[in-house]
């Protein structure tokens, strides 16, 4: 496997270490919102293992997923709602 | 759809779960083990790399493997038809499993509790954070404070030391005394005397407050400060971090769900680690925190004894008296005390899925009260983060999961109703 890999962060190209989790290249990349909540407060990670939701983001078009428990993969398109 | 049959289904791939599917398959059950994680370990064994998993979890991972138990990973269940019954959803598919027994080894989440600017991003979990970390994310030269309660907190802030943080304080909410206590009762646990040493000594330069606890975040939308209640005063310190937990409380939604006696919020097992209902198993964090050599006794007995063995060794019985005792110290030394129920302030988001302030929630009178009035614990995470809490701060009584335990596509909804 590579020893880095290729992933889109708000349409941006980032180079991260192979098989980190997407909350960790987030984080990594300098993000520490992920989401806004339902009264627009910008949130991050809590839990780290999926049981609070706070780290939600939409992967590959797909909203709601959980960055902490996904492993970035190349190419992978990932969207915040900071 | 796909379905799979087999004479025992465990919950949960953590210590308690891989123990108890190793000696079931061992005793010649066939058995299917489901676990949330893209890899076998839960939370304490999780870690990709191989050198950052401990000795004993690569011998039971490498055990479980050998054993002809099948493994489900990434995995979740979300509903149930009765005990016999679980529907599952992966990544591609839905899947159900028939068994004849079921074993919970649904683990500990953290407990969260609120206080002003909680909820500002970098605020994480202590256990949260370290998940984090050994999902990749480097905390080289980060600066991180802990706070909360529980062993927990050492582990976390010797795991960051190592990774090359810069620890700025570590808060533990008990008294000196009480956590000097439960270190010299460590004497009967020598192993776990030797970490707890060995972290000490590692922290050496780190500073340790007891008696405190945080009064406020401030930052705008991430943390830049934190300013923690001391014995000797107020103290601010700036961070990139706050690793705050308090404590560890069990995993009981399925449980609870199956109708399995709950007793102070604990799985009430018997000898056999059956639970009240016939043919469910409980092991390991569920029953009562108390680390993972608990875990690991508490599944092998129930692996065993979910097999069908009649004589359970008396080895197995005797180690799990012995971690039960320090199951039962744990939680005296690090009880949480009732200045932290004024952490919160009237304009403190308690709920966070939905937004609750604190001044709504307080003054109802329990949990169902709260949520028809306030919406708190219906979002999401259906209370995952906010019940327990409410649990410390209200005393009041936490209500069951509801199916879907955990958001699943409509398309898993929809298969499963045909």
């Amino acid at each position: 496997m590579a020893d880095h890999i290729c992933i889109r962060i708000d349409g941006e190209e980032v180079t991260v270490p192979a098989g980190v989790t997407v909350a960790a290249a987030l984080m990594m990349a300098g993000v520490s919102g992920f989401r806004r909540s339902v009264s627009g407060q910008v949130r991050g990670p809590l839990c780290g293992m999926g049981s609070c939701l706070e780290c939600r983001v939409t992967i590959d078009g797909c909203s709601h997923q959980l960055s902490c428990d996904r492993f970035c993969r190349e190419g992978m398109d990932v969207r915040t709602d900071r | 759809m796909k379905r799979k049959r087999c004479d025992i289904a465990i919950i949960g791939g953590g210590p308690a779960g891989v123990a108890a599917a190793t000696r079931a398959a061992q005793a010649g059950r066939s058995v299917v083990l489901v676990d949330a994680g893209a890899n076998l370990g839960g939370q304490i064994w999780r870690g990709k790399e191989e050198v950052s998993q401990p000795a004993v979890a690569r011998r039971w991972i490498a055990e479980f493997a050998e054993s002809g138990a099948e493994c489900l990973t990434s995995a979740r269940v979300f509903a149930t038809s009765g005990p016999r019954q679980l529907c599952i959803e992966t990544p591609e598919s839905v899947v159900t499993v028939d068994c004849d027994r079921l074993i919970l080894a649904t683990g500990a989440r953290e407990l969260f509790l609120p206080f002003p600017n909680w909820t500002l991003a970098g605020v994480t979990g202590a256990g949260g954070l370290q998940s984090l970390a050994k999902g990749g994310l480097d905390l080289k030269g980060a600066r991180i404070v802990l706070a909360g309660s529980g062993p927990l907190l050492l582990a976390a802030a010797d795991s960051f030391r190592k990774s090359g943080a810069h620890i700025a304080g570590v808060f533990e909410q008990a008294s000196r005394g009480r956590v000097m206590r439960f270190g010299l009762g460590l004497i009967g646990h020598p192993r776990k005397a030797v970490q707890a040493a060995g972290m000490t000594a590692r922290l050496m330069g780190v500073r340790r407050h007891y008696s405190s606890w945080p009064l406020r975040v401030e930052g705008g939308d991430h943390i830049e400060r934190v300013v923690m209640h001391t014995a000797r005063g107020d103290v601010s310190l700036a961070c990139d971090y706050l690793a705050c937990g308090f404590g560890l409380v069990a995993d009981i939604g399925v449980a609870r769900h199956l109708g399995c006696e709950i007793v102070e919020r604990r799985v009430w097992v018997d000898e056999r680690q059956q639970t009240s209902v016939a043919d469910v198993f409980c092991a390991g964090e569920a029953t009562g925190i108390g680390g993972v050599d608990k875990a690991v006794v508490e599944g092998c007995i129930a692996g065993l004894a979910a097999a069908g063995t009649e004589i359970l060794p008396a080895g197995l019985l005797r180690a799990r008296h012995h971690q039960q005792q320090f199951a039962i110290r744990l939680r005296a030394a690090f009880e949480l005390r009732d200045e932290l129920r004024a952490m919160p302030s009237d304009e403190t988001i308690v709920c966070r899925c939905e937004d609750v302030f604190w001044r709504e929630i307080r003054g109802h009178a329990g949990m169902r009260d709260a949520k028809l009035n306030s919406r708190c614990g219906m979002g999401p995470c259906q209370g995952k983060v906010c019940a327990p809490a409410l649990g410390f701060l209200c005393g009041w009584e936490e209500e069951g999961v509801r199916e879907p335990f955990v958001p699943v596509r409509m398309s898993s909804m929809a298969e499963l109703a045909e």
